[in-house]
């Protein structure tokens, strides 16, 4: 029995970056479509030259091609709107990498498992995949009252889509720390710099915790969860080592972990510094890849 | 010469320096002061603009909300604008502003980033609100990126382009530059917003006027982050002595600055060690106080870790990259 057929709609370049990470691993996908709008678009072609079957006609292309089982949406939140109720009509599964948040949310490293039966996902945003896992691993040690992500991001790396609804990503990313990170409240802030050389994506969690807690148990899982994002995303990593402060706060004086994050991409389309769009697309793929073994698996087939 | 529109911004850039604390009453008691010396814009808001209050920024002492709603209640004749920063405001808070009754938004982002303002300003003019770009930073672009961001505020709706001179880091003759060439690209009003890093915050600010500048920004006593602003009083009595009518009651800004806002300071506003370095390095005039916390706790110098910042080219925003050099420069201390 042959691996579960994926498409890829929209063919920018997040659905470019996502091609060559599906094509460069042997798992239990196989990469059968690209789809977009432009028949002129850089992502058809190089999928063309590489062999990759490809249409132009979005959508009714991918519901016309035969067996694709899983789709991975780069389009636009809007467009995802659309798109949805009629993968789901098809039966296919939609991983959604728009901003639409039509499925539960999922972070590889923290609940890959607990949605396999639903037929759409998303992926939150590029700093809702960095930042979550951390606030993910203080809570799940001490209760975080509080949390604050700031996601710097170089300028270069940030699309159109992200300039025009920058609220969008701001809110998802905030709703996400809270809904799967743990956090009582949360806040998200993102911030773009245009130094040359591009920065790499950095990240910095505050989490302001109810109590003090034990220090070395926070770090321990702060580390725990850095290795488990590092097996789809190497380049994961903490600037320092992980502290706890007393921070003034609405609250009062309260013990406040402070986490510095950096992401280097694997440079398979963009440049290492992109690691924000890389761990977009590596947290897909790594999605992708559960739900194919899981159709396999209930299809009878051991992988 | 034609007066320029004056914005005071004690109440907003002075929040920096007194970290975030300004009380409901505070705010009342200067507001309905300027409004008697006929200020035409008072800026009230988090000195990172609403929604600014966060570990990264400091929290505010007294809810926002509350301090905007003494500032609309005392603002006589007045306009009361509030700033915006995208990504620590979101929309809500701009419809929130404007049932509140403030008159201006004024969206400031990095002065490459001007693409990311479109949903704000078009938020505002829905909320009736009268809309002003800041460019940051404008000292680490030349005149012709600075024209071109200014064209896409305009193209969102803005009412006016500063070009906001957040370290402090201009010269007369780049702050002419940079203002004449604003002015030539776009049709609305163009503003300048000074800091005295380098003892420059008066001049550049007259330099500005001179290049065509709309509107220009001073705080009382020129209370602000860092070096602090041009002060407003300062200013308004350089522009009688050029003979340029602003119609703004000269004494009772003196009187305002001297037995109100004086009485507020936390510490010094001087052109100390630290200042000058920020205004060289090019940095952002509010890290002074968060570098001055870092410097302390990891025991170093804060002119190594403004220098160090400097050459990272750290944007508005970004007081977490303090903890990072502060980090990195021990780390590279006990290495030696």
């Amino acid at each position: 029995m042959g691996k579960v057929k994926a498409a890829i709609l929209g063919s920018g370049n997040i659905g470019t970056d996502l091609m060559y990470k599906i094509l460069k691993t042997d798992g239990a996908m196989e990469l059968a479509l690209m789809a977009g709008i432009d028949p002129e678009s850089e992502g058809l072609k190089r999928a063309a030259e590489l062999g990759i079957p490809t249409t132009d006609r979005g959508i009714d292309g991918v519901l016309d091609a035969e067996e694709i089982r899983i789709v991975f949406d780069a389009t636009s939140a809007k467009a995802h709107m659309a798109h949805a109720p009629r993968l789901k009509e098809a039966g296919i599964i939609a991983i959604d990498l728009t901003p639409a948040a039509v499925g539960p949310y999922v972070v590889p490293a923290i609940n890959l498992g607990d949605h396999l039966e639903v037929d759409n996902v998303n992926m939150i945003s590029c700093s809702g995949q960095a930042t979550t896992p951390l606030v993910y691993a203080v809570n799940r040690i001490a209760p975080v009252k509080y949390s604050e992500i700031i996601a710097t991001i170089s300028s270069v790396s940030v699309g159109p889509g992200t300039r025009q609804n920058l609220d969008e990503f701001t809110m998802t990313t905030a709703n996400a720390c809270q809904k799967i990170g743990g956090a009582d409240t949360a806040r998200a802030v993102p911030i773009i710099n245009s130094a040359e050389p591009p920065i790499m994506m950095n990240n910095t969690v505050y989490a302001v915790l109810h109590e003090e807690a034990d220090e070395a148990a926070v770090l321990e899982s702060i580390e725990k969860v850095v290795a488990d994002v590092q097996r789809y995303v190497p380049g994961y990593r903490l600037k320092a080592k992980p502290y706890i402060d007393v921070r003034h706060t609405p609250w009062g004086e309260l013990p406040t972990v402070i986490i510095l994050n950096e992401v280097e991409g694997a440079g398979d389309f963009f440049p290492n510094y992109a690691g924000n769009l890389d761990i977009m697309t590596a947290a897909a793929q790594q999605v992708g890849e559960q739900f194919a073994s899981h159709l396999l698996k209930k299809g009878g087939v051991i992988v | 010469m034609k007066a320029p529109i004056i914005t005071d911004t004690t109440l907003r850039d002075g929040s920096h320096a007194v970290s975030h604390s300004f009380s409901p009453e505070f705010v009342a008691s200067v507001v309905s002061r300027l409004a008697e010396a006929r200020m035409p814009v008072i800026e009230v808001s988090h000195g990172s603009g609403l929604g600014g209050s966060t570990i990264q920024q400091g929290f505010s002492t007294h809810d926002e909300w509350s301090l905007i709603e003494q500032a609309v209640a005392n603002k006589g004749g007045s306009k009361i604008a509030s700033l915006f920063v995208p990504g620590l405001g979101t929309r809500p808070e701009i419809v929130k502003a404007a049932e509140f009754g403030i008159d201006i938004l004024r969206v400031a982002v990095h002065c490459t980033e001007a693409d990311v303002t479109q949903q704000y300003f078009e938020q505002a003019k829905n909320s009736g609100l009268g809309t002003v770009g800041f460019l940051m930073m404008s000292h680490t672009q030349p005149a012709r990126v600075l024209a071109e961001q200014a064209k896409l505020m305009e193209s969102y709706g803005a009412d006016c382009v500063y070009v906001v001179d957040s370290a402090g880091a201009l010269v007369p003759e780049s702050v002419r530059e940079r203002v004449a060439r604003v002015k030539d690209s776009i049709s609305v009003n163009v503003g300048f917003h000074a800091h005295n890093n380098l003892g420059l915050s008066i001049g550049n600010t007259i330099a500005a006027i001179e290049a065509g500048a709309d509107q220009v920004d001073g705080t009382l006593r020129g209370l602000g982050a860092g070096a602090g602003n041009a002060p407003t009083e300062v200013l308004v009595a350089v522009l009688n002595k050029m003979n340029i009518e602003t119609g703004i009651d000269l004494t009772v800004l003196m009187d305002t600055a001297e037995e109100i806002v004086a009485p507020v300071f936390k510490y010094p506003q001087i052109l100390d060690r630290d200042n000058i370095a920020t205004g060289y390095a090019g940095v952002y005039n509010s890290f002074l106080l968060h570098v001055r916390e870092a410097a302390e706790k990891f025991n170093l110098n804060p002119v190594a870790i403004i220098e160090e910042l400097g050459r990272r080219h750290a944007v508005a925003g970004q007081e977490d990259w303090i903890i990072d050099v502060a980090q990195d420069l021990k780390a590279k201390e006990l290495v030696k």
